[in-house]
């Protein structure tokens, strides 16, 4: 796929397809049960956030996702518009990325800060690059067709820099960013693998209001131009609420809500986790007699 | 910045300096009883100890003077400093070259003054007191430097590194021609204007080329893939005694089992990759420690085949297209000098084996240069800044670290068969781990990743200690000495500078800050 072919806006789909699947995923460390049992679709085009009070096991979905964890139980399906299914608990952590697509961020910002902001980028390509080099042979004689498919990655880096507004900086190392550029680096550097999800944690960390802003924005056009699902981790509640498609919420490692983000706004469990068991008087008089039935129930 | 502080000295405290300077004077004394004080000697009939007490003393007073001078410069008093240390240069230089200047009734008298016998301490402790002078005639020059001139001289030693980065596309062509110039001046006349070359300093070339070469080839481990690896001198020995076997026991000339010898240590590079591979840092640092003892524990142990601690010798010389650079050939064939009709002379062998080491090395650089601008290299690079990123982005770590390992050891094994070819000899006893140790300290001190310190390092590590043998114990003191003044004043190394190895805007890059000054504002 050229960057040019990736530019244009795919058509909308007429029925929602399941781009990542996850079902009962439990992970367990030694005793501590971290994640237990969730289910959850996240659907091609969309923009699905996890959200959940800190320690809700977040991060570990994430890392089941990625390959970082092997999960205890559960099944973890990604369909590839392109490349078909993909069962990512049985693959190695960097095939990950590599074959089913997945690409990520990171809570605290893994940038390869000596490098400068474009090699941060080419290196993203690595496999393609790769590839294109021989495995390094055509590419040590100096073939022509190493360096076209460098050319093409420029390429694409630098439409990506355009994107996150880091042209002007592409040579100076990636630790000299102020914290929102490398937030934003990170991002392009993850799209830079031509993902068919990407997962973002906690994007907005540390960003300032209109920085905050324009991340959505950018998440938004990423999801429309590019045509690819998103899978969101983040607390910042105008982000979320402000671009998901779908929510999914998470507290002590249990799902405890599915659905649009009007549905969490006012689901009755959402607001017991955020909010707390005693805060139920403050509670509008029809959610707290939903969370006293809910209580029954349990 | 210095500017910026306030220029006021900071206060003074007399009798906490007396008393610091006092603290260092009684441990010196302490350590210099049992050093300097008690000295054994060689006596008919025996051994004697002879007491140094003065000398002792001596020592304790130069550390409460110099002692007194640190803190002096520190809180900015630069002028008593310079005084007394001026005065203290003066005196001991006199006395040093007295027999020159005043005559030999004066030396006596002058050197009578010196606390210390052997000439060599005598200077150390002159040019010490010359160095205190100069600080201090410094800072009364740019007075008001305070603490904050050690970022300022980071800044421009920085700058410094960065400019003989870029520059290196001249700098490298020049010391390139210097060190191909260089044997070819043994055949000057000795009255020509360029300084003449002896047999000697060819050896020290050849020695100084072979560490740069290693340290190029290190430079892959530790430099680019961040790596830390203290066994290197493993791979060289395996290249050693690769080709020392194949040579000796099939017969085979140095060309063919040139290869040979650098897939062997290749393979050994992979060898040990394997079982590091989820170690990182001091953990990787303690396996490969071992792994480099175990290589030469092997080599003295498995006596049918490595001939153990007796080494292996009759190791043949590498001939020129076949040629060998002898005086008659063993099998009555063409030599080199019968081949081009010229008369023997055995510096020839020297220099051949110098331009080979020089295009090993420079196959080495030419290889690093290229292969950081490859996918392999970019990778190498980035598992160095963060292994869990290059995961996330694809990127196989396993297969990453095992070329940087296999690739790294594979140039130490070109290196170990040429060193087995030009010494004819080798045994375990080259192979130690102050080898590794040296071949790191190269690395480490010419600034990871930069081609160009290494080579500055390697000329200062083990040209300046080699040229200066005759100096004996205190070419170690000095080698001792540098490396604690490079860690003080540029703990990244020499020339620690990173040039992207791709750019996006060409031409000359603006400093940074031009850069974050002219970066259009983001749109709101």
């Amino acid at each position: 796929m050229s960057p040019s072919s990736q530019m244009q806006p795919g058509p909308e789909p007429a029925v929602k397809k399941s781009l990542l699947v996850v079902e009962h995923l439990t992970m367990r460390f030694g005793g501590l049960i971290a994640i237990n049992d969730i289910s959850f679709v996240a659907a091609d085009r969309e923009i699905t956030a996890i959200i959940g009070p800190n320690g809700a096991g977040k991060t570990t979905v994430f890392n089941c996702l990625t390959g970082f964890y092997e999960p205890t139980i559960g099944r973890l399906t990604l369909n590839h518009p392109q490349r078909g299914r993909f069962m990512l608990e049985r693959m190695e952590g960097h095939l990950i990325p590599a074959q089913a697509g997945v690409a990520r961020t990171f809570q605290n910002i893994r940038l390869f800060g000596a490098m400068s902001v474009l090699e941060n980028l080419i290196v993203a390509q690595h496999n393609t690059l790769m590839r294109a080099s021989g495995f390094s042979f055509a590419g040590l004689i100096g073939l022509p067709r190493y360096s076209r498919a460098e050319a093409r990655a420029v390429e694409r880096a630098r439409y990506w820099l355009d994107r996150v507004n880091l042209t002007a900086r592409a040579d100076d190392p990636a630790a000299s960013l102020p914290y929102g550029d490398q937030r934003r680096l990170e991002i392009a550097r993850a799209m830079c693998i031509e993902p068919a999800l990407l997962c973002l944690d906690e994007p907005a960390a540390g960003l300032n209001p209109r920085e905050s802003a324009d991340l959505n924005r950018l998440l938004l056009d990423i999801r429309n131009e590019h045509g690819i699902g998103l899978l969101l981790i983040e607390h910042d509640m105008t982000v979320v609420m402000g671009i998901s498609d779908h929510i999914v919420v998470l507290d002590y490692g249990r799902l405890i809500a599915d659905g649009t983000p009007e549905e969490i706004r006012s689901n009755p469990a959402v607001v017991r986790a955020y909010l707390g068991e005693e805060e139920d008087e403050d509670l509008p008089e029809e959610v707290a007699h939903d969370i006293d039935v809910k209580r029954e129930d349990d | 910045m210095a500017t910026a502080s306030a220029p006021k000295p900071p206060a003074f405290d007399l009798a906490a300096a007396l008393k610091e300077a006092g603290l260092t004077a009684f441990v010196m004394l302490a350590l210099a009883a049992g050093i300097v004080a008690f000295h054994i000697v060689d006596v008919p009939g025996g051994l004697a100890i002879e007491t140094r007490f003065g000398t002792a003393i001596a020592v304790a007073a130069l550390g409460f003077f110099g002692r007194l001078g640190v803190i002096l410069l520190r809180t900015a008093r630069p002028l008593p400093v310079l005084v007394v240390a001026l005065a203290a240069a003066a005196v001991w230089i006199a006395a040093l070259l007295a027999e020159s200047l005043f005559g030999p009734d004066w030396a006596a008298r002058l050197q009578m003054t010196l606390p210390f016998d052997d000439v060599v301490v005598n200077w150390i402790v002159a040019l010490t007191a010359l160095g205190f002078a100069l600080r201090a005639l410094w800072m009364l020059r740019n007075a008001g430097a305070s603490a904050e001139e050690i970022v300022d001289r980071d800044a421009a030693m920085d700058s410094v590194a960065a400019r003989v980065a870029r520059s290196s596309r001249y700098i490298g062509p020049v010391l390139l021609v210097a060190a191909v110039v260089f044997p070819l001046l043994i055949f000057m006349p000795e009255t020509a204007w360029l300084p003449s070359v002896d047999r000697r300093l060819l050896d020290i070339g050849i020695l100084v080329v072979t560490y740069i070469m290693l340290g190029w080839g290190l430079n892959i481990v530790v430099g680019l893939a961040g790596l830390l690896d203290l066994g290197y001198v493993a791979f060289y020995a395996v290249g050693a005694y690769s080709y020392a076997l194949l040579a000796t026991h099939f017969n085979l000339g140095f060309w063919i089992c040139l290869p040979f010898a650098g897939m062997m240590a290749a393979m050994a590079g992979m060898l040990l990759g394997f079982p590091v591979l989820r170690l990182r840092g001091d953990y990787l640092a303690i396996v490969t420690l071992g792994f480099g003892e175990m290589i030469r524990v092997v080599l003295l142990n498995w006596y049918k085949f490595t001939n153990g601690p007796d080494g292996i010798s009759g190791i043949p010389r590498p001939t020129f297209f076949g040629l060998p650079f002898s005086r008659t050939a063993d099998d009555g064939g063409e030599t080199f000098y019968s081949f081009f009709g010229l008369p023997y002379s055995p510096t020839d062998r020297v220099i051949f084996l110098y331009y080979v080491i020089l295009a090993l090395a420079l196959l080495t650089n030419l290889f690093t240069l290229r292969i950081r601008k490859l996918p392999v290299g970019r990778a190498w690079e980035a598992l160095r800044e963060d292994e869990i990123a290059c995961r996330s982005l694809g990127i196989n770590p396993r297969n990453t670290k095992l070329t940087a390992f296999s690739i790294g050891a594979m140039f130490a094994g070109f290196a170990g068969s040429f060193f087995a070819t030009r010494q004819g000899f080798i045994s375990p006893e080259s192979f130690t781990f102050i080898e590794s140790a040296v071949i790191l300290a190269i690395v480490v001190l010419g600034g990871f990743g930069s081609q160009i310190g290494i080579v500055l390092a390697a000329i200062l590590l083990i040209g300046l200690p080699e040229f200066f043998r005759e100096l004996q114990q205190y070419r170690m003191l000095a080698f001792g000495a540098a490396m604690v003044l490079i860690m003080l004043w540029r703990p990244r190394g020499l020339l620690a500078f990173r040039e992207p190895t791709i750019r996006l805007h060409h031409g000359v890059s603006p400093p940074a800050q031009t850069v974050a000054a002219a970066r259009p504002d983001e749109v709101a």
